[in-house]
């Protein structure tokens, strides 16, 4: 009787950590949700959504998030323009064409790449790739979206590489084995067979992608500088919806301030971005399973 | 799904653009290699010269070339350690509980889903909710514990996810087998599934250490100190972590300190090496094992 009600116990404590899972979300939320509303009893939703002009630092403050939400919009859009072309051709490369030789050298490699922290490719846009890129480009400030960008891709490839390769490697073999037999060769089987097959799970893998360049912080606050600019130019300093929340937090904003609840309405606006995107992702990559198996 | 063959007329073009596209793939991953060996080759370059037994032991000071990172390093090593003791057991119940004893059931779909989408969140939202929840709520402070806690929920799905893989591959005899000597389904857990996965739930473990112990935004914002001239000796102290002092120095315009920031990030790449290192020689172990 004693060891029943012991293995009852001992699924409960299991259960409950499982659950924290639930809580860590619930958390997030909660912590976000209140101090948002207590920004929102100040500064209206409209004028925070619609303004173009973010300076809640200052003595006169403005808190539209625009400039922010811009900044962010354009470095993940640079990383992403590097990210997604190089990282299907390397996930068509690898999943069709590779030796398994080549591609036991290049996939931990690929690892390395994608668990190089973040503070060290900041490190790497702001001391190599903006001195390389201004020698092309004289009119590249120091701080600015484009080097940023670019290093976030790289930052990025790894992770569409690797998810796309899954999702190809998912394909049955008949399809290729079908397309072959029509005397298609291997890219022609990759690009008008393999490809659109897979290509829920290649949208999946893209979509975790941008969800990823929105949130990456610490690339943006080192090399994309802190001048919150209603602008589309990659070339002058801006800063993202992370770098601002960085920022304040270096400072020492006390607790129950205007300026303190700002990094969690930018963050609640953060989360919902993201949290919406990994929804469409997960969904999307439930569907391809779903086709496949 | 039809393959249009008609827009390439001879067979010699086909191969040809076969070729091509080949050549085109190999290029971009020739070229993302590159971009490691020049990230590596552009910190040596910077911050070999400044790496030394002083910079290792000294203190942050004012003057680039008098300071160091050993209260960096003892920061991380707080913080990496007490993460580990908050994620391993709580990940690997958790993980136990969605594969031994969970099921299909609609609850434990639902906390799978949503450890999927946890995940995903970025880092730093795990640092605001550090931030409100231990730091201000539970009023633990701008503490080693807080910084161990946040670290620890951000590493938990990964921990989740790889332990639940490491159980999955327990062939179903090992479990029947214990059945029939009259053991709990707990025991058959304890003493049989369990030690055959530690393997691989401690390559996990160290792969979702090594992404704890580079991150900085979330640190940052429950509000790490940049600059504390000790190293943290309770759970309670302040502190900072390597990233974090990297951050400060790249962060600075004189180019001393950016040349600290180098030998800072050598030390960090030097540390995650060797982790990953310790992974595959486990994960190569286990696959061994596992034949």
């Amino acid at each position: 009787m004693s060891t029943r009600r012991g293995e009852r116990a001992i699924e409960l404590v299991l259960f409950l950590c499982a659950l924290l899972s639930v809580g860590t979300t619930a958390g997030i939320i909660t912590v976000l949700a209140v101090e948002t509303f207590a920004f929102f009893r100040e500064v209206p939703l409209l004028e925070f959504l619609t303004g173009t002009e973010w300076t809640p630092l200052f003595a006169n403050p403005q808190f539209g998030v625009l400039p922010l939400l811009i900044g962010t919009t354009m470095v993940s859009a640079i990383a992403m323009a590097v990210a997604v072309p190089s990282g299907l051709l390397s996930a068509i490369y690898l999943s069709e064409y590779a030796p398994d030789g080549v591609r036991r050298v290049v996939k931990p490699v690929l690892e390395v790449l994608a668990g190089v922290p973040t503070v060290v490719y900041g490190f790497f846009a702001l001391t190599f790739v903006t001195p390389l890129l201004q020698q092309w480009l004289p009119g590249l400030s120091g701080f600015n979206a484009l080097s940023p960008g670019i290093v976030m891709g790289l930052m990025i490839l790894p992770l569409v590489s690797s998810l796309s390769e899954d999702a190809m490697r998912a394909v049955p073999r008949g399809l290729r084995e079908g397309a072959y037999a029509l005397g298609a060769t291997r890219m022609q089987t990759a690009v008008q067979v393999v490809v659109p097959a897979a290509f829920s799970g290649i949208t999946a893998a893209v979509i975790l992608a941008v969800s990823r360049a929105i949130g990456e912080t610490m690339i943006v606050a080192i090399a994309a500088g802190q001048q919150p600019r209603f602008t589309a130019n990659p070339f002058v300093p801006i800063e993202t919806m992370t770098a601002y929340i960085v920022q304040v937090s270096l400072g020492d904003t006390p607790q129950g301030t205007l300026e303190y609840r700002t990094i969690f309405a930018v963050g609640m606006l953060l989360f919902l971005m993201t949290f919406a995107l990994n929804l469409v992702s997960t969904w999307l990559r439930g569907r391809f399973r779903e086709e496949y198996n | 799904m039809a393959v249009t063959l008609a827009s390439s007329p001879s067979s010699v073009g086909r191969r040809r653009a076969d070729l091509l596209f080949q050549g085109a793939a190999l290029l971009v991953l020739v070229m993302a290699l590159a971009a490691l060996a020049v990230l590596v080759a552009t910190v040596w370059e910077d911050g070999a010269s400044r790496l030394d037994w002083k910079f290792l032991t000294s203190f942050p000071s004012r003057r680039a070339e008098d300071a160091g990172i050993y209260h960096a390093i003892v920061g991380s090593f707080y913080v990496i350690v007490l993460t580990a003791a908050l994620a391993l057991p709580i990940g690997v119940a958790a993980a136990t509980y969605l594969e031994e004893y969970g099921g299909r059931s609609p609850l434990a779909r639902f906390i799978e889903l949503n450890i999927a989408n946890l995940a995903a969140v970025p880092s730093i939202i795990y640092g605001l909710l550090g931030l409100g929840l231990f730091v201000r709520a539970m009023g633990m402070g701008r503490s080693v514990l807080s910084g161990a806690a946040t670290l620890a929920l951000l590493a938990l799905p990964v921990v989740i996810l790889s332990t639940r893989e490491a159980l999955r591959t327990v062939p179903s005899s090992i479990r029947e087998g214990s059945y029939a000597l009259g053991a709990t389904k707990w025991q058959t857990i304890w003493y049989q599934v369990l030690p055959m996965s530690l393997p691989g739930i401690l390559t996990g473990l160290i792969l979702a250490l090594s992404r704890a112990i580079g991150e900085t935004a979330p640190l940052i914002t429950i509000g790490a100190l940049t600059y504390i001239p000790f190293a943290p000796d309770s759970l309670w102290s302040p502190f900072t972590v390597l990233p974090i002092q990297i951050f400060n120095w790249v962060s600075r315009p004189q180019v001393a300190f950016k040349a600290n920031a180098a030998a800072g990030i050598l030390v960090l790449l030097t540390l995650l090496l060797t982790m990953n290192a310790i992974a595959i020689v486990l994960r190569d172990r286990y696959q061994r094992k596992g034949r």
